[in-house]
């Protein structure tokens, strides 16, 4: 009998064994992940914290950005772009350079702004102490920033006053550094190279569509937007543009994007009277 | 003895690890099977958001579901428009609720019998407590709603009683963002008025606790059904809101027929305004404070033919005016506790207060043609109330609610002057209602709740007196059901 007791006990703390691995994954990632639960966040003079924010996210972010932050939330399947992964710390919307970590107010922004052509709604009913908190929430997902600092954000300089030699300016540099190739020429998203774009994690991706009217991703207004190509959107084909465009040519770029929106605009109205055409994209450089 | 308690001992070691491991199993069932809250189905299955994004317990609305009702069932993003959703989506929800319910009222005035010569016979009459209980149904909502086409919102609601008779609760279009402004929106049909605490959206589901006192509330012997706030009413409404939702303001100009299709009453109008300011108060959350306002006028006469009962629909006439106002507050503390507190000032013309203006349900006893005037005494009834309803959110799954409502009349219709006066007290309602619904889990293509509540109210001097001092009112609800929508 003490064989069989003896033997009882083996077995099912054989199978306890067994049965350990398949779990430790999550069970380690989590295990990570609640390390950092004392993640902040400085956005002005409020202070946000991680383990303030479990309620809101669970609430209202889990369902796409999943438990773990890993964008594997219960609407992955369904939601096209997926959602963000957070314990991979690239974001798109970023005031610092290419390839370093966003500002809080960067991703406090985000939260409020929403991501149009996305599921990311505006989320702008929060306080801000709550939103504080849900970014200390997104930080913690990540050990990107407990081993590095975020960018410093970049300089944009006074924005000129537009005029038509800007825009046609502008529309040079459209040219020269190819931005057709995916927005396309009329900047409808259907350059040569939209239908082949993946994002890093090897996704299916389209460029930003001028013409269709939905608001630029990070922004609308101009500093939005010349921020864009000054930054790039970080896990995305759209690089930075910052070591290929001049500051003052970059104003001229927004000037120029500003005529291919549908909205109504200043620089629209002068392309107009210009008789702008769109860019040429067999033309040599410098004439188009 | 010995022999006999180790072999126990051994059976029991033997035994151990099975109940361990069956516990073990179970245990990791029970968690398997306790889902976290999803998508609430009409609305997520279109934006892939859980039903706890936009209501604090469905189906009470948190401040992101009131923005997104407010943005015209929108999340002002480029998914808005219907073009996005697979063809085969239709933004369809029903719900319904089987119950079991206990009601017990006070104060009936039955009929006693005896035995005269054998054969029973009515002898005179008693006050009796009548208590009823039984398995029962909720009436059945057909809920579909949402956008045309971007800035194109609409919402149809046919609703059933528990017989199935069917009426429409709502039927609205609304343009939404007019001139690209939040500022500007522009709804039509039946539609409820803009009450921050929605009596449509009420948590609790009891005969007296499942509506808002506050909201319908009729001095006894009073003709004016048009003051119900809680009631949806035909009507346009105008309403505007910030950004964030912060500031908010709604004017609706509305058929004073109490929300009642076919042009029953005349050409009378009521006013609804409501205008509500939220503020950051850091942790505690978003407070917001407001107030409403319901002014108007509903005819107290109509035009008879082939008799003073032969009331010709539609043609009513001798216009009295009515008004209800308050203020609206919403208080969290923290991401778990809050209050809601509605309060109200109402008055009625004294001409209601004599019982003339309903003509809906034909029950209408007086009617105000040339020559009528009022008994000696009549006056203006006036009353004010109170709302208080606290919620523990638990989490989105679990929510204990409780509710207080108080209602005093300030002036009677009948008067010291009047030949038959009424009480200070009459017909004054105090009620409490707690309860709690639980969701065990929440799919995005249904929702289920258990729900379980208690109600009590107490009226002042509506009783039948039959020669006791007191005629007080107080009836007990008990009610507990299984909440589903699919």
């Amino acid at each position: 009998m003490q064989r069989n007791l003896l033997r009882n006990w083996s077995l099912f703390l054989g199978a306890a064994v067994l049965t350990l691995p398949l779990t430790s994954w999550a069970q380690l990632t989590h295990f990570d992940i609640d390390s950092r639960m004392n993640a902040e966040s400085h956005i002005g003079n409020i202070t946000g914290h991680a383990k303030d924010a479990k309620g809101d996210y669970r609430r209202y972010c889990v369902v796409c950005h999943g438990e773990l932050g890993d964008g594997n939330g219960e609407s992955f399947p369904w939601v096209d772009p997926k959602p963000r992964n957070f314990q991979l710390g690239v974001f798109k919307c970023r005031s610092t350079p290419t390839g370093t970590l966003p500002t809080d107010e960067d991703l406090f922004d985000t939260i409020a702004r929403g991501l149009d052509r996305s599921n990311m709604p505006q989320w702008s009913t929060f306080t801000k102490q709550q939103r504080a908190d849900l970014v200390a929430w997104v930080k913690h997902f990540s050990p990107r920033w407990t081993n590095e600092k975020p960018g410093a954000p970049i300089t944009i300089p006074p924005e000129p006053e537009v005029t038509p030699e800007r825009i046609k300016a502008g529309r040079e540099v459209y040219a020269r550094v190819q931005c057709w190739k995916c927005h396309g020429v009329l900047g409808q998203a259907d350059g040569p190279s939209a239908a082949t774009l993946t994002d890093d994690l090897g996704r299916p991706i389209a460029p930003y569509n001028f013409h269709e009217g939905a608001r630029p991703k990070c922004g609308d207004t101009d500093k939005d937007i010349y921020r864009i190509f000054m930054t790039g959107l970080d896990g995305t084909p759209m690089p930075s543009f910052a070591d290929n465009i001049k500051p003052d040519e970059a104003w001229d770029l927004v000037f120029y994007l500003r005529t291919l929106m549908s909205q109504k605009s200043k620089e629209k109205a002068m392309a107009r009277q210009l008789g702008l055409k769109p860019v040429d994209p067999n033309a040599p450089a410098g004439q188009q | 003895m010995h022999v006999s308690t180790r072999s126990r001992m051994r059976k029991a070691f033997c035994v151990a690890p099975s109940l361990f491991s069956l516990a073990a199993i179970l245990f990791s069932l029970v968690l398997g099977c306790s889902q976290p809250a999803k998508a609430l189905p009409a609305f997520a299955r279109k934006y892939g958001l859980r039903c706890s994004a936009c209501h604090e317990s469905w189906p009470m609305l948190n401040y992101f579901g009131q923005k997104f009702k407010d943005n015209g069932y929108q999340l002002m993003n480029d998914r808005d428009a219907p073009i996005w959703q697979n063809p085969g989506y239709w933004p369809v929800t029903f719900r319904i609720t089987p119950i079991w319910h206990r009601v017990s009222t006070g104060r009936n005035l039955v009929d006693t019998y005896s035995s005269v010569g054998g054969v029973s016979t009515i002898t005179g009459a008693a006050i009796q407590r009548i208590t009823k209980s039984g398995f029962d149904l909720s009436g059945l909502d057909f809920h579909t709603g949402g956008t045309l086409e971007k800035n194109f919102s609409f919402y149809v609601l046919p609703s059933s009683d528990n017989t199935a008779s069917f009426h429409f609760e709502t039927v609205m279009a609304r343009l939404d963002n007019l001139f690209g402004s939040p500022w500007l929106n522009v709804k039509l049909g039946k539609f409820e008025l803009d009450n921050l605490l929605s009596e449509k959206r009420i948590l609790t589901l009891t005969g007296n606790g499942g509506i808002y006192q506050l909201y319908h509330f009729i001095p006894q012997g009073d003709g004016n059904i048009y003051g119900q706030m809680g009631d949806n009413q035909l009507g346009l409404e105008v309403m505007g809101h910030s950004w964030d939702d912060r500031t908010r303001y709604s004017a609706s100009l509305l058929s004073s027929n109490n929300g009642q299709p076919g042009l029953m009453q005349g050409n009378a109008y009521t006013g609804f305004f409501a205008a509500s300011q939220a503020f950051d108060t850091g942790k505690a959350g978003v407070q917001r404070v407001g107030f409403y306002a319901m002014v108007g006028e509903a005819p107290t006469a109509f035009l008879t033919s082939g008799g003073a009962s032969s009331y010709i629909a539609g043609s009513g006439f001798g216009n009295k005016s009515f008004h209800r106002e308050g203020f609206v507050g919403q208080f969290y503390l923290g991401q778990h506790v809050d209050f809601q507190v509605v309060t109200q000032h109402g008055w009625d013309n004294a001409w209601f207060g004599q019982g003339y203006g309903d003509l809906i349900d034909g029950s209408a006893a007086n009617n105000n043609t040339a020559g009528t005037t009022l008994p000696v005494g009549a006056r203006a009834p006036t009353w004010n109330g109170v709302l208080v309803e606290p919620h523990y959110v638990y989490s989105p799954q679990l929510i204990f609610i409780g509710r207080f409502e108080t209602i005093r009349m300030s002036q009677q219709a009948n008067g010291p002057a009047s030949a038959n006066p009424s009480a200070s007290n009459f017909g004054n309602i105090s009620t409490y209602t707690v309860g709690y619904r639980y969701n065990p889990f929440m799919t995005s293509r249904a929702g289920f709740a258990w729900h379980n509540e208690y109600n009590w109210l107490h009226q002042d001097g509506t009783g039948p007196t039959l020669g006791l001092n007191s005629t007080n009112v107080n009836t007990s609800e008990l009610l507990l059901g299984f909440d589903f929508d699919f």
